[in-house]
């Protein structure tokens, strides 16, 4: 019964329980999953590292986790991004080997991922030390709306009609 | 350090940057993070994939009952972090949409947010270079102030 349960991923109780699994995204012309992956390791630290297209994820006790992520952090700082994860790598209710087909998600990560160049300039400029002025930081907000006086709307709807 | 609430919760831009400059990002993957390890038998049917009975009543905190049940399921993973949230970053863009649940559990978010009475950044995705860096230093003065808020109002300690 319990061999049956294993065999369709279905285990007596959560894995991982008590530890944290974080998500590495890398966005550089010139570090590679794969060198950020061997920086981990040399850290020898007691976690799980899985390598990924777009980066890593980490699986371990909370202190261990942080620590990878800071000396991975020093090797290319302004194009590292971490996010937390929920679910640990391998889930059976999310890992597309138990599952079949492509693994449905991460269409919020594709579209960020389409505008972390714009962040990492910021991030180096950050780090450069630059100042910015009140004018240049009122682009990113949204604009307020403003509402239309009654003689704009009068004005409006006559020349329409 | 203070506690931000981000939005879209699942923001990887964000919870990067909260982190990054040295406060605690609230993001759904902490209440997820919960779920998963406090599930007792893993299956496509147990939580957090598929909300449960009990999740609707957690729900009702933060939602009316005659609100459809599948917002009181979502509003049960992300109440919970409104509740502890000191500040909150709003992205102001049409990124987080969804299906009717998801979309209208995205404007009673942050219809809460902006209710609650903590300080709220709201901003856009950034399109240029110069948009980039008005974004990151916009966040970084917005948090800056929350840690000095935070310095102002530790009590003084007396001395005799």
């Amino acid at each position: 019964m319990r061999e049956d349960k294993l065999k369709e991923g279905i285990r007596d109780g959560p894995e991982y329980a008590g530890s944290i699994t974080k998500y590495v995204f890398i966005e550089s012309n010139h570090t590679t999953p794969n060198d950020l992956a061997l920086h981990a390791y040399e850290l020898a630290a007691p976690v799980m590292i899985k390598e990924t297209c777009f980066g890593l994820q980490v699986t371990g006790d909370p202190d261990d986790v942080e620590a990878v992520i800071t000396r991975i952090r020093e090797v290319d700082p302004s194009h590292i991004f971490v996010k937390d994860r929920g679910f640990p790598p391998g889930d059976a209710r999310r890992c597309r080997a138990n599952m079949g087909g492509a693994r449905p998600g991460y269409f919020g990560h594709e579209a960020e991922v389409a505008v972390l160049r714009y962040v990492s300039y910021g991030l180096q400029r950050m780090y450069h030390g630059d100042s910015i002025s009140k004018s240049e930081l009122e682009i990113i907000h949204p604009k307020e709306r403003v509402e239309l006086s009654d003689e704009h709307l009068l004005e409006i709807f006559n020349r329409d009609v | 350090m203070a506690k931000v609430f981000i939005y879209p919760t699942t923001s990887l831009i964000l919870s990067d940057m909260v982190t990054r400059l040295g406060h605690i990002p609230l993001g759904s993957a902490l209440s997820v993070r919960d779920r998963v390890q406090q599930g007792g038998v893993e299956g496509i049917d147990s939580p957090p994939l598929n909300m449960t009975p009990d999740d609707a009543k957690r729900g009702l905190k933060w939602a009316a009952v005659e609100v459809p049940a599948g917002i009181r399921g979502r509003m049960s993973l992300i109440g919970p972090l409104l509740a502890e949230a000191e500040a909150a970053i709003i992205m102001n863009d049409p990124l987080a949409f969804g299906c009717m649940g998801c979309a209208r559990t995205n404007e009673l978010t942050t219809f809460l947010l902006k209710d609650a009475g903590i300080p709220v950044l709201e901003l856009n995705y950034p399109e240029t270079e110069e948009e980039g860096f008005a974004f990151v230093m916009a966040i970084k003065e917005f948090l800056a102030g929350l840690a000095q808020k935070g310095d102002e109002e530790k009590p003084e300690v007396q001395h005799e």
